[in-house]
Formats: structure tokens, C-alpha cells, sequence
């Protein structure tokens, strides 16, 4: 098959292998930089959506962050930004921050309001403040649900910063994009498999993650 | 002692959930809250460990006004037991019951060592130990809620519909392992319930609410079925109140016939000789361990056969003689074919056996004595003091 | 001029860009619906099948648009067919859990009473299952509509493929700004737009359920 030959071309080449245009070099580029802009998403999310789920206001309004988030085209405000701000670091950093806010805001969210009213109450009535209530109750008991949001975010955050080689960005989209421009096919062929290689990788680690944080008693089920 | 003082709770929109609600639930005793939906049990329940907080008067637990202290420390202090359990579901059973404790300060293994001790107290398999909440019965899971409630050693319980979600057959035995651990622990506890059943079965004293959450009466179960305030408390205790009153008289005094209970391996000659002489219509068989096998008609007895071998009318169900009630005792007699009650002792032989008219006459003994006492006595709340209380005391002995 | 006119090197004009957009991500979720009822159905009755097929569905959405569409132009080459093919396999991400969820929301006892009645499978799934289904359904198609429309734009990368996502990468190109914003707001009204339009559908196809809104 055509792509196992593009595959096959690619990763033998010598300047994939070692050097700036390596194979590891891009790894780290693109894992770096996705990390920072994850840490970035969950500290400006997670504590919003600890506040909103937990006094039960912010419905609409995540729920209209989200949909706006999904809508919003990533490549549109890469190229918006980068025009705006110049070819950074900082332009590419806004929109995957900002594309990975809403799923770990809504998840987080309905994490937290859905767990059950009466383990709520119990937990009041027992004497615990509503901070300890957030941290022992109810934030253990909706993990799977921000673990969840977490993942979605980091998924959408490796496409994206996939995409933002258009706008000069490093990581996999590099061999992509530059494999388009120089019609070398096996270049493209080869960072396509790596970013899908990275991805299923990232949904590997979050189901690692998930056994081992989340308690056995609040494990879902899929029926 | 938990009191409340003219409580009201009314909500911006108007509505009143309760309304003025003064009593005084006793020391190491159980106060239930009864009533049909609206009538505020639950708000006033809540308003005591300030779930909810009142719009007017106070609410002193053990002479203290419960707004004095922040409402968590508060909590902590009283135990709470909702309908749903709510557990914590990231938490296995016993750090589950481990919460108050760990919460006041204790180190994990003290508290978790106190946490054995008190599945053993609610009857829970220290199997189960390790156990998450989704994998126990609902039983199982109300026990939990009971034993997380009593972890820290509170001396309030405060108790909401615990025993309403889990089937009939569960919650008796959830309502009677209850009855024991009290009689262990002795807390003061205020329960809700709408089932006016379950309240005359659990409280010591019972306050029945109308809607809107005026208090309606506030009595021990006993005068509060004799004596219904008003037709309100009279159509909600039921048409059976009579009967439901006969569960705090005590068979114990019950004159039982040891005369017509015969060994299965008497001749029928035998037989017919004893039931002659002491005029009784039926024999009751029993086996060597005097367990009673069923009742005989000793004129149709014929032929050469031991009265055991012979065709036996069943004899329904057994009372206890010494511990159940004149409820039990008449619920024994009129399921009975004979219409003869059979009265056994705690491994289950036979004492002896009682007619209905025998026990008919007993009610209308206790009833004529319970009339003397309620004036010699007056309006005291809870046990009557034992200088007060003649020979006749006995029948007056709440039998459940 | 009006914003509306485009240069000469974005190789369509606006209306073009708006049909190839609406044809190709609509069509792609349309197809993704067609598919997902089937195997939807398939795994609310068989249970042992939804978590393989919900973790394949996964894995398939988790893999970048643009390496998706690198695969196929291998096959397919720069055709509409190598940007309408991923789209449709993440829209079944969507559709497929939403189409389980919806027929799992229909209550056992409905299910019955209908059976009592004397329905027959197929009429019981047309005239009771699916009704009672489409509100959760609808939610879901919501969802993948707005994502295809957007994840579409990536299309632009690869040649004049993305709908109005051409216009970033040629805005990019020639540095106007002014194509980008354009690009943007069509997006974002067009996605506004088809939400809409999918709710008032959802009110006309299921007319006796809750004003309130499903959560999408």
C-alpha cells in the first residue's frame, strides 16, 4: 500500500532521525508546549467549573461556552492571531488555551453538579465546610467526568497545535505542512502517523490516569 | 434534650413550613415526627443541626441555642441519617463510617478501629469492610448511614425517613435492630416519618403535625391512641387504633390452660379422658420438645393410634408468652381455626394455650387499670415514676 | 465593493465557498446519522458491543482532522471525498453514543405496553422507539453539525478544500486580515444558523415534549 511506502521512505531518512528536524525533537516541541497550554486550560477552568458546580449556577452560560467553543474553526484563530500578533509562541498559545477551555469547564461542570443531592447532604449534615465538601466529596466522586473533560481538552490541544504549523509552529504539523509545500508526500505521510500516534498515546495515558485516581466505587460502567 | 421554642420557618414566597413549633424531645429517648406530606417534619428536622435555619424562635440542643456555634462544628456534634443513605460512593464502608471521627481529628487507624466496632453494633459483616456503597443491599447501605451516624459518638441522632426507601420485610428488621441499638446507646433522637405505624412502633413520644406544620399533639404513643386530640390525629392514627393500642399491653399476665396440651404419643382413650374432665373443646399435640405440632378434636378421636399419628388441625401462629403483646397474643387466636391462641417460651415449647374471650376479658382488665392510672398518675411525660404505679404495672409495660 | 467580493486567488466566490461548506460538512453529518441509527441501535441491544465500538469511535475521533485527511488523499486524492470521509467517521463519535443514549432513554415499560398493544418491531421502532429517541438523538446531531462545520475548515490546508476555511489559509497567505475575519463570522453564523434551524426541526418532529431545552 502506497502510505506503509510513504511511512517506510520517511522514517528512514536520516534528518528524521536525529537533529533539529528529528523525529524527538518535534516530539518534545509539540508534547512541551500542549503541556503548557493544558496547565494553562485547567487553571483557568477547573477552579471556575469547582465554583459553578458546585453552587449549581452557570448552567446556560457553560453550556453556551460550550457549543461557542465547538464552533469556533481552530485554524481561524491561529491565523487570526498569528496576523494580529506575529508568528509566537504567545499567538499559538491563545487559541489552544482557549479551544481547550470549554470541554474541561463543561465536563468539569456537570461532574460536579451530578453527583448525587443526598451524598451532598449527608456530607452537610456531618458537619464537613463547603470547601471540604468540594475537595473529599464531591471533586472524588465526579472524577471520571473531569478526567473526561481533561482528555477531550488535551485531544483537542495536539490537533490544534498540530494545525498552528500553518502559522510557523514547531511539533508534527511541521513535517505536515512542510511536506505539503515541498510535495513530499512521505513527509506528510510520516507526520500524519506521528500526530496520530501522539493522540492515541494521550488517550492511553488518560485511561492509565482514570484506574489509577479514580475510586473503585465510582468507576462507570459503559452497559 | 433538644427543645424548640415557638420555631417558624416561612419562605420568601409566603409559604409556612412550620408554624410555631414549641416542644421538648427527652434525654436518651426517641421523638418521632409524624405527619402526611406538607406538614413540615423534614424542615423542622433540618432546622435542628441548621440544614435549614429557622425564621423565628430558637432551637436548644442540650441547652444550648444552636446558632451559638458555626453550623459545621454543630453538625458534627449530631448525628444525621437521610432516607437515600448518601453514602459516600469514592469511599469504601468502613472510611465511610470512618468520616466524623477523622473529621474531628482522629488519627486514621482509631478511626477506623472505631468504625469495626460499630458495623458489629448495626449487625454488618465485617466482610463487607472493604466493600464500595454500590455493591451493598439497600439494607446493607441504611445500616451504613446509621453506623456513620453514631461514629463520633454523638449524643443527638437526627433521623430522616431512614427505614422508607428498603421493602416492608427489610425495614422490620431494620426498625427492630434499631430498637436494640438504642436500648445499647441510648441517644436522643428525633425521626421523621409519615408512616404512623413506624412512629408508634419506634417513638417514646410522638408529635403529629398538619399541614403547614402546626403541631397537632404530642403524646406517648399509648394516650396518643387513646386519646386523639382531634379528628385530624383520629383519621390519621386510623380505624385500627383500637387493635394498634393493644401493642402496649403485655401478655405477660395472660392466664394460659396448660390442660388441654397432650403429648403426641398419648392414647386417644387417654385423650378423650383429659379433654372430658377439664371441659376443654380442642387438645393442643406437642412433641417431645413440647413444640406444638396442631390441635385435635378429641370427640372425633377413634381406633388404637396415639393422638400424634392422628389428622391435626393447624394451629395457625405462636406468641411469645412472656414478651409479646396482647396484639400478638389476639392476632394468635383469631387466625387460629380453633379460635385458641398458643403461647410459647423463648426456644418455642408450648406454656400454654389461651381462648379468645380469655384475652378479651384481659383487654377490658388493662384498659379499666390503664383509665385508674391516667388519673392517679396526671400528665407526666415519659415512664411513669415507680412509686405511683400500683400491682397493676405490668399490663402498662410497653410490649412491642 | 462589498465584503463579500473575494480576491481572485481564493479560486471561488462566497456563495460557492458557503455550498461547498454546507454540502460537504452537512452531508458528511447527514451520512454519519445514517450510519450511526443502524449500529446505535445494534449496540443498545447488544451490550456487550457498545464498549469495543464506543472505544474504536474514540480512538478514530482523538486522531487530528488533518492526519485523517493526509491518509485518505493517498486514495482519494484532493477531492471533497477526502475531507467528507473523516468528517463523517467524527461525527459518528457523536452520533453513535447519542443514538445509544436516546434509545435507552425510552422506558422499559413503554417498550412493553407497546409490544401488549400489539405493535409489531418495526412499526414499535418507527411510531414509539424512535419519537421517544429523537430529543437526545437531535441534541447529539446538534453537536456533530456545529463540530463538522467547523472541523471542515482544516480542509483549507491541504488545497480549497475547507469551505470557508479556505479563506484563513489564503488570508494567511496574502496577509489579509480582513478574509480571515470573514472566514470567522460566516463560521460562526453558519453554525448559529444550522443550530437553530435543527431546533426548530426538533420541535416540529417531536412536538409533545418539554419547552426546556436539552442540554447539548
Amino acid at each position: 500500500m502506497i502510505l506503509f511506502h510513504y511511512f517506510r521512505v520517511f522514517f528512514g531518512e536520516a534528518q528524521v532521525q536525529h537533529g533539529y528536524d528529528s523525529i524527538w525533537h518535534r516530539l518534545g516541541e509539540h508534547c512541551w508546549y500542549s503541556l503548557i497550554a493544558l496547565v494553562c486550560a485547567a487553571v483557568i477552568a477547573l477552579p471556575l467549573a469547582f465554583l459553578t458546580g458546585h453552587t449549581g449556577r452557570g448552567d446556560a452560560p457553560i453550556a453556551g461556552l460550550a457549543a461557542v467553543g465547538r464552533a469556533m474553526p481552530s485554524l481561524g484563530l491561529l491565523v487570526l492571531l498569528a496576523v494580529k500578533m506575529g508568528l509566537n509562541f504567545q499567538a499559538v498559545l491563545i487559541p489552544l488555551v482557549a479551544l481547550a477551555v470549554p470541554p474541561i469547564l463543561l465536563n468539569t461542570h456537570e461532574g460536579i453538579r451530578g453527583v448525587d443531592t443526598a451524598t451532598v447532604d449527608a456530607a452537610r449534615g456531618m458537619g464537613m465546610t463547603p470547601l471540604q465538601i468540594l475537595l473529599r466529596v464531591e471533586i472524588p466522586a465526579a472524577l471520571p467526568l473531569i478526567l473526561n473533560g481533561l482528555r477531550s481538552a488535551s485531544v483537542q490541544i495536539v490537533a490544534t497545535a498540530t494545525i498552528a504549523a500553518v502559522v510557523s509552529f514547531g511539533g508534527f504539523g511541521r513535517y505536515v505542512l512542510d511536506g505539503l509545500y515541498e510535495y513530499d508526500y512521505a513527509q506528510v505521510a510520516g507526520g500524519a502517523l506521528l500526530v496520530a500516534l501522539l493522540s492515541i498515546a494521550v488517550l492511553g495515558l488518560f485511561g492509565v490516569l482514570s484506574r489509577t485516581l479514580v475510586s473503585p466505587g465510582v468507576r462507570r460502567r459503559v452497559q | 434534650m433538644i427543645s424548640f421554642e415557638r420555631v417558624t420557618k416561612r419562605y420568601p414566597d409566603g409559604t409556612v413550613a412550620v408554624s410555631s413549633l414549641s416542644l421538648e424531645a427527652p434525654d436518651g429517648a426517641i421523638t418521632v415526627l409524624v405527619g402526611p406530606s406538607g406538614c413540615g417534619k423534614t424542615t423542622s428536622l433540618r432546622m435542628v443541626n441548621r440544614l435549614i435555619e429557622p425564621t423565628e424562635g430558637r432551637i436548644l440542643v442540650n441547652g444550648v441555642d444552636a446558632r451559638q456555634q458555626p453550623a459545621a462544628e454543630l453538625r458534627r456534634g449530631i448525628g444525621y441519617v437521610i432516607q437515600q443513605a448518601g453514602l459516600f460512593p469514592h469511599r469504601t464502608i468502613v472510611d465511610n463510617i470512618a468520616t466524623v471521627p477523622r473529621l474531628l481529628g482522629q488519627s486514621r487507624s482509631a478511626a477506623r478501629n472505631r468504625a469495626f466496632e460499630l458495623m458489629e453494633l448495626v449487625g454488618l459483616d465485617k466482610a463487607l469492610a472493604k466493600r464500595y456503597p454500590h455493591q451493598l443491599s439497600g439494607g446493607q447501605q441504611q445500616r451504613v448511614g446509621v453506623a456513620r451516624a453514631l461514629a463520633a459518638d454523638p449524643p443527638v441522632l437526627l433521623m430522616d425517613e431512614p427505614f422508607s426507601a428498603v421493602d416492608p420485610i427489610v425495614r422490620k428488621g431494620l426498625q427492630e435492630e434499631f430498637l436494640r441499638i438504642q436500648a445499647a446507646v441510648a441517644k436522643t433522637i428525633l425521626f421523621v416519618t409519615h408512616d404512623i405505624d413506624e412512629a408508634v412502633k419506634l417513638g417514646d413520644k410522638i408529635a403529629v403535625l398538619r399541614q403547614g406544620g402546626i403541631l397537632a399533639q404530642f403524646d406517648t404513643p399509648d394516650r396518643l391512641l387513646a386519646e386523639p386530640a382531634d379528628e385530624f390525629v383520629e383519621q390519621f392514627l386510623g380505624t385500627d387504633r383500637g387493635i394498634k393500642r393493644l401493642t402496649f399491653y403485655t401478655a405477660n399476665g395472660l392466664n394460659l390452660l396448660g390442660g388441654p396440651v397432650v403429648a403426641a404419643d398419648t392414647e386417644p382413650a387417654a385423650a378423650r379422658e383429659a379433654a372430658l374432665s377439664g371441659g376443654f373443646p380442642w387438645l393442643l399435640v406437642v412433641d417431645e420438645q413440647r413444640r406444638p405440632l396442631g390441635w385435635t378434636n378429641p370427640e372425633a378421636l377413634s381406633g388404637s393410634q396415639p393422638v400424634g399419628k392422628t389428622r391435626l388441625v393447624s394451629f395457625g401462629h405462636v406468641f411469645r408468652a412472656d414478651t409479646d403483646s396482647l396484639r400478638a397474643a389476639l392476632d394468635s387466636a383469631v387466625l387460629s381455626p380453633t379460635g385458641w391462641a398458643v403461647g410459647v417460651d423463648a426456644e418455642g415449647g408450648v406454656i400454654g394455650v389461651v381462648s379468645q374471650e380469655t384475652i378479651a376479658d384481659a383487654i377490658r382488665a388493662a384498659h379499666a387499670t390503664q383509665a385508674h392510672v391516667d388519673v392517679a398518675v396526671g400528665d407526666v411525660e415519659g415512664e411513669p415514676a415507680a412509686e405511683d404505679a400500683g400491682p397493676e404495672d405490668r399490663s402498662l409495660e410497653q410490649a412491642r | 465593493m462589498s465584503v463579500f467580493d473575494l480576491p481572485s486567488y481564493v479560486q471561488n466566490d462566497y456563495l460557492g465557498l458557503m455550498g461547498q461548506q454546507i454540502e460537504v460538512s452537512l452531508g458528511a453529518c447527514a451520512a454519519g446519522l445514517a450510519i450511526s441509527l443502524p449500529i446505535g441501535q445494534a449496540c443498545a441491544r447488544w451490550r456487550h458491543a457498545y464498549p469495543p465500538v464506543l472505544v474504536f469511535v474514540t480512538i478514530l475521533y482523538s486522531i487530528p482532522s488533518i492526519a485523517m485527511f493526509v491518509f485518505l488523499v493517498a486514495y482519494t486524492h484532493l477531492t471533497e471525498t477526502t475531507v467528507f470521509i473523516p468528517l463523517v467517521i467524527y461525527s459518528l463519535a457523536i452520533l453513535v453514543p447519542g443514538v445509544v443514549d436516546g434509545i435507552r432513554a425510552v422506558p422499559p415499560e413503554v417498550r412493553i405496553a407497546a409490544d401488549a398493544m400489539g405493535f409489531g418491531p418495526a412499526r414499535r421502532y418507527l411510531q414509539v422507539e424512535l419519537p421517544i429517541a429523537t430529543p437526545t438523538i437531535m441534541a447529539a446531531v446538534r453537536v456533530a453539525a456545529v463540530s463538522s462545520i467547523s472541523l471542515m475548515s482544516v480542509g483549507g490546508v491541504l488545497g480549497n478544500l475547507g469551505g470557508f476555511g479556505n479563506l484563513f489559509t489564503q488570508g494567511l497567505r496574502h496577509f489579509e486580515i480582513r478574509l480571515v475575519w470573514l472566514g470567522l463570522f460566516s463560521l460562526l453564523a453558519l453554525a448559529l444558523a444550522v443550530d437553530l434551524a435543527l431546533r426548530a426541526l426538533q420541535r416540529l418532529l417531536t412536538p409533545w415534549s418539554a419547552r426546556r431545552s436539552v442540554r447539548a
